[in-house]
């Protein structure tokens, strides 16, 4: 697949390092290093969007090959190699995190004032660690970026978060270092038996079904805890209200992804029995989710706490679909990873827009800001829009594909999805009335200003994502297809070969 | 033409919303009528040459999805279901935006209110002209978000507020089951796309889904979604409360067009709907039920616009039960015609509260037809169409109805006869008791609201006068095509009915008493309002004291908010609150946080062990080698 022979995507991961080397060779007064480090990484993450624009273009839809595959030894005698490539799944969401970065960086333009060139290495060693993850064919490397994405992230919300910042960071941390270590147990034992990492050579191994349990479990603590899934959920809302800005938008686009990516790379074609054997465990936790955390948000009196509930709720969908084994079910999936990634982005950027305004997330404090500020209420309101997943916005066709798919495995499923529509829709009116409708609730809110021109840069290519993905969603959906369908024939094939889960 | 109707609405809209800051208010304002009037152009088109013409077509844009066997495009599907819907929605919408431009011209941000208007439009268009459910459901959803904007338009007013995360909540609730519905259909049908599933309805008549009939379930689950949409029993508690939006609003969406899209919706799917004998029974008896219950309300009410929101909520269970009875063209004909003369109802009623400033309950109003005479005369113009009084729209539609009702010759026909009959003279008394106490009597407004009093200006008369015409002249004129002789060559196959039960040619054989009762009830409904306000106005008010719990049950509207507050908004809250404050914030994260916590304590125990003497460290290896032996022998 990769004609020229062109590492494309090692440039891709790596070259946000190299903007990090510059970062770091500039010297002179503070003022100076903060300016030349902004305009750096954003330079330096805007030519690696423009760099992974070259898969969209050459992409092939049409075949579920891994493409752009790149090999080199590595530790061979281990068979651990440095493999590289991409498929339908991981593909979009290499172009999802190179999009969100250059958004972030612009995001912290003016919220972040102390350590500028520390947070914005930070954030370009953090692109790096994401798009490797998506690209890594080996489990290896991939177990090495999963875990490196932490560290950025953990330094992130530690230094720059709000006043809780330390608690939320070990939070997160322990959290999520907790399921990586039975990965990394998972992983020697997938080694032991295959004697090699390399992903696809992986998908070609048959394990016993006992064996395939307690891979399951394992990787499942790991993916969880990052999706997160109901109950392990609780560092999220944490992390999220401290975090700055940037780090919720990076957090919630990409970083919650992690886990449901790795469902799907890993514990569906490499343990298709036991996936199949804990669905139904995962519908019950994935519906628990959406209405759970649904009635959690209502309650919510800070609007990033709300917002990173919410995300708990979509992500609940998300494990639904995987875990359907429809094409369906898997597409709704990932188009609602892509479309959450987007639209949550994008909506924590709405907060911190009145955030960096009035300094407080406290719903209370706000009210009567459609008033003062109508450019961001009518932005605001198509994001609300969004995530309630109204048809012809980005959120819809996911939920659409799931619910659907959910139906053909079981409708009491699905209507419990169908729920969090309700449910959704009024926590997110609910903000959106105390937030921008009513009246002015402080006289001091009369001074707000509206959009900048660089907010509405940042937002700009967000609600045209928002409203491409909704109308024509059909130029994702089609990324996905093929490898979807070989993932759903494979899984088939290999239940009806596996005669051991047929007699449990 | 066919695809500027749709979209010459969404080109108004996004001219007045994103350009009015620059273009100025009268500029937005003008330019977004100058595009209903291109749409009503062409929508009068599209029905002529669809409807009357006889050429249905299908205009596919682009492929939406396409995922695995489940795939559908945007398209414009035009047949004559679609295009009678298309013409009466954009030329009732170009009326109500006229007379906006004189009804909003005090208003702060007017370009705003004409924006979402033509996106309430645009979006209404797309749902009738849909060729798949997921497209119709997008128009579904649009509706319900421009309605939620309309009613919450003047966003300053937390009951406006309030009122308008109802509407959006309660629609949702129906949504869920549409959304379940489609669902089930895909499973069934193996697609989303309405060609495909009624060429496979009969043929999959069979099918059974967790022990039921596939078909009747999706019939029931799309009548649910119909529920919310439509208002009807139990999902209908929106509706009055979304009069808090400008009056064009209530016009426009909560009487002529979009209420109606659970109605459309049924007959859209009457290929399904035919072979689910038991939903239909359920959408009859819900429809009847709902055409009585909504009736005895409107009865009671104070607030002008409730009144005529309950007597909306009570015609639609007239379409409802039409359609459940296998009448799905006299539904459609009772939808048209009341389009009319709802939408010339609530303008009517926005005039007299333009005229009162901004006063909305008939206790204060009275002795106002001498000095608005147009508005009076229009307002008695829809009442007659709304009563049913021969040569005015309602009459032949709701007539029509009432005769099929007995003709259908079951039970189920009967219980529709008798809530219709009920209702509609009570319709006519509640109509009656508007006209009598807004118009006449003396004055009940102090002074200086009586002396402000005043006629319309000409935009808005205008379309009052001509939906006056539509109230007067659409029974008589389109009777033929809808419900008559030509109803076969009109419909063109866009609506299917089982061959067996021939309802349109019972409807023609109904008894002859059926429409003598139902002018008897009309009139005696009029005369008794006239009798009772007009004449003896203490009459009611002692009525009221002689039964107060009847009274309060019914003022009240049969207590429903109350007990969904109890039920459903109360419980949850508290369920929230719950959820997060000891679930969330104790159990869950309990847990690890007390781990943390055991951790320190035990790596403080652990300090304490590491004395630096070695007999220390001794007895503790031993222990643990105790331990391990121990365990390693019982293991074994």
């Amino acid at each position: 697949m990769n004609a020229a022979g062109f590492p494309i995507l090692s440039l891709i991961t790596f070259l946000p390092l190299l903007g990090v080397l510059v970062i770091l060779s500039v010297r002179g007064d503070a003022a100076v290093v903060a300016s030349n480090a902004r305009w750096t990484a954003l330079w330096t993450s805007l030519i690696t969007f423009a760099l992974s624009l070259v898969l969209w273009v050459q992409f092939d839809t049409a075949t579920p090959d891994f493409q752009f595959v790149e090999s080199a030894a590595w530790l061979p005698e281990f068979g651990v190699g440095y493999h590289m490539g991409v498929d339908g799944i991981s593909v979009l969401f290499v172009l999802l995190s190179t999009a969100l970065t250059p958004l972030c960086i612009l995001a912290s333009w003016e919220a972040i004032q102390n350590r500028v060139r520390e947070y914005m290495i930070a954030f370009l060693v953090l692109e790096t660690m994401m798009v490797g993850m998506f690209c890594a064919l080996d489990f290896v490397l991939f177990y090495i970026f999963f875990e490196a994405v932490l560290i950025p992230m953990f330094l992130i919300i530690g230094v720059w978060g709000g006043a809780r910042r330390v608690y939320a960071a070990y939070k997160f941390f322990l959290y999520t270092l907790l399921g990586s270590v039975l990965m990394l147990l998972a992983m020697i034992v997938l080694w032991h038996q295959a004697g090699t990492t390399h992903i696809p050579s992986l998908y070609e191994l048959n394990l016993p079904f006992a064996m395939q349990v307690w891979i399951f479990l394992a990787f499942f603590a790991s993916f969880a805890v990052k999706v997160p899934m109901w109950p392990v959920h609780t560092w999220l809302p944490d992390a999220h209200v401290e975090a700055p800005t940037a780090g919720s938008v990076i957090l919630a686009g990409v970083l919650l992804k992690m886990g449901a990516y790795g469902f799907l790379r890993f514990s569906l074609p490499m343990l298709p029995e036991a996936s199949a054997f804990f669905a139904p465990m995962i519908f019950v936790l994935s519906v628990v989710a959406v209405v759970y955390t649904s009635l959690v948000a209502l309650a919510q009196e800070d609007m990033k706490k709300l917002i990173a509930y919410s995300s708990v709720a979509h992500m609940g969908i998300v494990t639904l679909g995987i875990f359907t084994f429809n094409q369906q079910g898997i597409e709704g999936a990932l188009f609602t990873m892509l479309a959450h990634g987007v639209v949550s982005g994008a909506l924590f950027l709405c907060v911190g827009v009145l955030y960096d305004r009035e300094h407080s997330r406290e719903i209370a404090r706000y009210g009567g800001v459609a008033k003062i500020m109508p450019a961001y209420a009518l932005v605001f309101m198509l994001f609300t829009m969004a995530s309630v997943a109204l048809p012809g916005l980005a959120g819809f066709p996911g939920e659409l594909l799931v619910i659907i798919g959910a139906w053909l495995v079981n409708p009491w499923v699905a209507f419990g999805a169908a729920l969090g529509m309700i449910l959704g829709a009024a926590y997110m009116l609910q903000l959106y009335r105390r937030v921008a409708f009513g009246k002015i609730a402080r006289p001091e809110l009369r001074r707000l200003l509206d959009l900048s021109p660089r907010e509405q840069a940042v937002f700009a290519p967000l609600i045209a994502l928002t409203l491409w993905m909704g109308i024509y969603p059909q130029s994702f959906l089609s990324f996905f297809s093929a490898t979807v369908t070989q993932l759903v024939q494979q899984h088939q094939a290999a239940l009806a070969a596996g005669s051991r889960f047929a007699g449990l | 033409m066919f695809v500027g109707a749709v979209f010459f609405p969404l080109l108004g809209a996004c001219i007045s919303g994103f350009l009015g800051r620059w273009i100025g208010d009268r500029a937005a304002m003008w330019s977004s009528v100058g595009c209903m009037v291109l749409a009503a152009i062409c929508g009068v088109l599209a029905f002529w040459q669809v409807a009357l013409g006889g050429q249905p077509q299908t205009i596919e844009i682009v492929t939406w999805m396409q995922v695995g066997e489940l795939g559908f495009a945007w398209s414009l599907r035009y047949d004559t279901l679609a295009a009678v819907m298309v013409g009466m929605v954009t030329v009732i919408s170009t009326l109500i935006h006229l007379y906006s431009i004189g009804y909003m011209s005090h208003d702060a941000t007017p370009a705003r209110f004409f924006a979402y208007l033509s996106l309430f439009t645009f979006m209404m268009l797309m749902l009738v002209t849909a060729d798949n459910l997921v497209q119709l459901f997008f128009g579904w959803e649009g509706v319900g978000l421009a309605s939620y904007l309309l009613i919450g338009y003047w966003y300053e007013k937390d009951s406006a507020n309030a009122a308008a995360m109802k509407a959006f909540i309660v629609n949702r609730v129906g949504d869920v089951f549409f959304m379940l519905g489609m669902a089930l259909t895909f499973y069934t049908f193996g697609s989303l796309e309405f060609d495909a599933i009624f060429a496979a309805a009969e043929s999959r008549a069979d099918v059974i889904f967790m022990g039921m009939p596939a078909l009747e379930l999706i019939g029931v689950l799309l009548f649910l979604g119909a529920c919310g949409k439509s208002a009807q029993l139990g999902l209908h508690t929106w509706l009055p409360d979304a009069m808090e939006g400008p009056t064009p609003v209530s016009a426009l969406i909560h009487a002529a067009t979009m209420v109606t899209a659970g109605v459309f919706l049924i007959c859209r799917m009457s290929p399904v709907m035919e072979f689910a004998p038991f939903a239909l029974g359920l959408v009859t008896v819900v429809g009847a039920a709902t055409a009585l219950f909504a009736a005895t309300i409107g009865c009671v009410q104070n607030d002008i616009k409730r009144i005529i929101a309950y007597s909306t909520c009570s015609q639609l269970g007239y379409m409802f039960f039409a359609a459940g009875l296998g009448l799905y063209q006299v539904a459609m004909f009772h939808l048209f015609t009341h389009a009319f003369f709802k939408a010339l109802l609530f303008l009517g009623a926005g005039s007299v509260i333009h005229a009162m400033s901004d006063e909305q309950d008939i206790r204060r109003m009275g002795g106002l037809w001498k000095k608005i005479p147009v508005t009076y005369a229009v307002m008695w113009v829809g009442s007659l169409a709304l009563a049913g009084i021969p040569i005015f729209a309602g009459y032949y539609s709701k007539d029509a109805i009432l005769e099929g009702a007995i003709a259908a010759g079951t039970g189920l026909g009967v219980f529709a006869f008798a809530c219709g009959a009920l209702a509609a003279f009570l319709t006519a008394f509640y109509s009656w008791r508007l006209l009598i106490l807004t118009f006449h009597g003396a004055p009940r407004a102090d002074a200086k609201t009586m002396a402000h009093v005043h006629e319309s200006p000409w935009v808005m008369l205008v379309p009052l006068l001509l939906l006056s015409v539509g109230a007067i002249t659409t029974g008589f004129l389109f009777k033929p095509y809808f419900i008559g002789d030509l109803q076969e060559a009109f419909w063109n196959a866009a609506i299917f009915n089982l061959p067996a039960k021939a309802m349109m040619d019972a409807l023609h054989h109904a008894p002859d008493w059926v429409p003598t009762v139902a002018k008897a009830v009309a009139f005696s409904g009029i005369a008794l309002a006239i009798l009772l306000y007009g004449f003896m106005p203490h009459i009611p008010k002692r009525a009221a004291e002689a039964v107060p719990g009847l009274y309060r049950f019914l003022l009240n509207k049969w207590y429903f908010d109350e007990l969904y507050d109890r039920i459903f908004v109360r419980p949850l809250r508290r369920l929230s609150i719950g959820l997060w404050k000891v679930a969330d914030a104790r159990v869950i994260d309990g847990l690890p946080n007390g781990a943390a916590s055991l951790t320190a304590v035990a790596s403080r125990g652990f300090v304490w062990l590491q004395t630096g003497r070695v007999a220390s460290y001794a007895f503790t290896m031993i222990i643990g080698l105790v331990v391990f032996v121990t365990l390693f022998l019982l293991g074994r």
